[in-house]
């Protein structure tokens, strides 16, 4: 071990000695960093290892719930589409389709506070205030009705809270409840009496259709194939949709994209999803989409005339929140410039 | 049952699409005499006068367009949104037992990231002697070690608990993939950082927006579990966690963290959301199971079935499946043609490793009348496979997770095969 860490020394001297005397026999690494640790580590045990001072009450919960939360799990918990119900379903466990949610099932309120911290909401992950979470972990509470409606949840009281499930469960005992499946040798010959089919997949019908498979292929190829068109027929016509488009800046806005597909949905079969579908938006009236339920300020703005011109549109991508408040659509906004450019170039490619 | 077997399921529309390219005689193909001279023989073929692709056409290769259809596919109504979801491996299509990464299965909770190997760090903190940081370059200067396990998601035949529901071995069985990893043993980096006598677990965690997280016990953590950046011989894919991931042999996806960036020893169990609202098995009684992390012996016909009928009519046919268990290796497979009441037992294409994925033959004379086509596997440790009652006796039909049951294709004298269950 000695003559291999001198070897090391002679050829990166800075890293070995930054290397602590009782680290492991390669040496290899370095000292992880208190701030660094602080960083990552962030999760929280059931007994409340991790959780950070603070704290937040039901009724500022029910506003960043609504603000964040709402638009995916429902204003009440109650969950949207197939996004995940939160609340209710209490004593349903032994049901036919148990409703398992934070109230019914969750064992532990830590994995609650844990989840709501570093996982959601979902697109923008980690971005909630320490305080915010407590006020969206109460809120949650509440709409189980786990607590009242002036309960202020904080890292003092967490413990108190009882979970109605954390007595339902045991740990893995299939290697005794199911000791009769290692069976060694089993039956050959003769095993039953009768066979019938009790039950049809095709009866059901639920199977996907073999053609989704290339459908989604054609939709990843989509940009390929408009850069390929653009290359090959550079804009005969002065109409708007013939235009070339810059070929590096529309990867460059696909990539950005991948931020709204959370929710939302370009392209050939493109569906209504946590936003509306995105065909055909630049230049298009706002709010004006079929089937998509717009809040109210967006309804307002397009009572208003507002078009989604490459200002408006780039100045709404911008902040969102900003540019239209109480808008649903929660997302941060684009930092960059040259991204706004980008992902406003790909929609274009997707005119209808 | 009558009035839905007009309904032109998948597997049927597939079938005669196939038929039809075959052509009219493909059904009496066994040892028939040509009717004539064959033009694909007597003329001069295009390709074998004319030149192919030079070698540079493909510096990296995707499979010929013929094979186009042997693809990972997704069940819509499964989930609220793609990004946040699974798709299957065409295990149908597929034989040997290595399943190429570009159409493996995928799972994402926030979606396949792209991590640069520059920018990827692992951290080891919590009770260790001394917490570390590692670079990509760091992993790859430790002992390194390559290993083929199978990786199957617990919710893998999850959607079957109830009844049969899908029509394909690639969306009741797909959520598997096995692959050869290269990499470092986890034990090797955690005794680098010294695990101290408190510590009894490693809470794992991914790089992505889900954090995706989970324990393991620091048994298992110091015994087969790999710190792995190749598989099959080239880089994780991107969907496969590029640029590392976790492999834990035998035990369930969820734990196999992707983009993995940081190993916390610590004293208990975090019970994240992934290890109790998800990935637990409700019991009939409403109690719950928790930590069932072993994947069971499991096997299943991948062709002929659904997607894969038989289109050659009587006679010689291959009946062919994997089998896999986490609890060690396969030792056997037996293959049934009734539905269960009498087994044959299959031939495996090469003996059971631990924790690996089993290919078996059986080399069948069929006699064009329909089948129930079962197959059922044992391990090493003298487990067998059992019937979807066997299992629901034990658990009821609730546990979404962990359905190892005996899995039943009818096949039809028209060689198509249809997923039911039996009594």
């Amino acid at each position: 071990m000695s003559k291999y860490r001198n070897l090391i020394v002679s050829t990166a001297a800075a890293l070995v000695l930054a290397a602590p005397a009782f680290a492991g026999q390669f040496g290899l690494g370095r000292p992880a960093l208190p701030e660094e640790i602080a960083a990552w580590d962030k999760d929280v045990a059931p007994d409340g290892t991790g959780l950070p001072a603070g704290s937040g009450s039901v009724e500022v919960g029910e506003e960043v719930f609504a603000e964040y939360c709402a638009i995916c799990h429902g204003d009440f918990a109650e969950g949207v589409d197939n996004w995940p119900k939160l609340a209710g379903g209490e004593g349903t466990l032994a049901d036919k389709d148990p409703l398992k949610t934070v109230g019914s099932y969750w064992p532990h309120l830590s994995t609650t506070w844990d989840y709501v911290n570093r996982s959601m909401p979902f697109g923008a992950a980690q971005t909630m205030s320490t305080d915010d979470v407590y006020a969206i972990v109460a809120y949650i509470l509440y709409s189980n009705d786990l607590v009242d409606d002036d309960f202020v949840l904080s890292n003092e009281n967490f413990l108190d809270v009882e979970m109605p499930n954390a007595g339902g469960f045991i740990v893995d005992d299939r290697e005794t409840s199911e000791q009769h499946f290692w069976k060694a040798e089993p039956c050959m010959a003769d095993c039953k009496d009768s066979v019938e089919i009790t039950m049809r997949a095709a009866v059901l019908d639920v199977t996907p259709e073999e053609e989704k498979a290339e459908s989604a292929a054609m939709a990843e190829d989509h940009a390929a194939a408009v850069v390929e068109e653009a290359k090959a027929e550079p804009a005969p016509e002065p109409e708007p949709v013939a235009v070339a488009l810059d070929p590096e800046l529309l990867k460059q806005g696909e990539k950005v994209f991948k931020k709204c597909k959370a929710c939302h949905q370009v392209g050939e079969g493109a569906k209504h999803r946590t936003g509306p579908i995105l065909n055909g938006i630049v230049g298009a009236a706002a709010g004006a989409v079929d089937g998509f339920k717009y809040s109210k300020p967006m309804k307002a703005a397009a009572a208003d005339g507002l078009v989604w011109d490459e200002t408006e549109l780039g100045a709404f991508l911008a902040k969102p929140k900003k540019y239209m408040k109480g808008t649903k659509m929660s997302f941060a906004g684009l930092k960059k410039d040259a991204d706004i450019e980008a992902v406003i170039t790909y929609l274009k490619s997707y005119s209808d | 049952m009558s009035e839905n077997s007009n309904k032109l399921a998948p597997s049927r529309r597939q079938f005669l699409t196939g038929a039809a390219a075959a052509g009219a005689g493909a059904v009496a193909a066994t040892a028939a005499k040509a009717a004539g001279p064959d033009p694909l023989i007597t003329e001069i073929q295009e390709w074998a006068s004319a030149t192919g692709e030079g070698v540079d056409a493909t510096p990296y290769g995707l499979p010929i367009e013929f094979e186009k259809d042997v693809v990972r596919r997704n069940v819509e109504w499964l989930t609220a949104d793609t990004i946040s979801s699974i798709n299957f491996t065409p295990i149908h299509a597929l034989d040997g037992t290595i399943t190429p990464q570009g159409c493996a299965f995928e799972r994402h909770h926030s979606g396949a990231i792209e991590l640069r190997k520059e920018d990827y760090r692992l951290m080891i903190n919590g009770l260790v002697d001394q917490p570390l940081v590692f670079t990509y370059e760091d992993l790859e200067r430790f002992p390194r070690e390559n290993r083929v396990y199978f990786c199957e998601c617990a919710a893998n035949t999850g959607m079957e608990w109830a009844g049969s529901q899908l029509n394909g071995a690639q969306f009741t069985h797909g959520m598997i993939h096995n692959m050869e990893y290269s990499g470092v043993s986890l034990r090797t980096l955690l005794e680098e950082a010294g695990v101290k006598p408190e510590g009894k677990w490693v809470y794992v965690e991914g790089a992505d927006a889900s954090s995706n997280g989970r324990s393991i016990p620091l048994e298992k953590a110091m015994d087969d579990v790999l710190v792995a950046f190749k598989a099959n011989g080239e880089a994780l894919r991107k969907e496969h966690g590029y640029p590392v991931r976790l492999v834990v042999p035998g035990w369930e996806g969820n734990m196999w963290v992707k983009w993995l960036r940081r190993i916390e020893v610590t004293e208990m169990a975090i019970e994240s959301r992934e290890e109790t609202s998800k990935y637990t098995d409700t019991l009939e009684d409403g109690t719950s199971r928790k930590w069932t992390w072993v994947m069971d012996a499991k096997s299943v016909v991948t062709s002929p079935s659904p997607q894969a009928p038989i289109k050659h009519g009587k006679g010689p046919l291959v009946i062919t499946g994997l089998a896999w268990s986490g609890r060690g290796s396969i030792t056997g497979v037996d293959v049934s043609v009734d539905g269960g009441k009498n087994w044959m037992p299959a031939r495996l294409g090469a003996p059971g490793t631990d924790k690996a994925l089993t290919r078996f033959y059986l080399d069948y004379n069929w006699n064009g009348e329909e089948m129930l086509l079962q197959a059922r596997a044992k391990d090493s440790t003298g487990y067998v496979q059992p019937s979807k009652q066997e299992l629901r006796e034990v658990r009821g039909e609730n546990s979404i997770y962990h359905n190892n049951c005996i899995q039943t294709w009818w096949v039809k004298a028209s060689g198509e095969a249809e997923n039911v269950e039996v009594s």
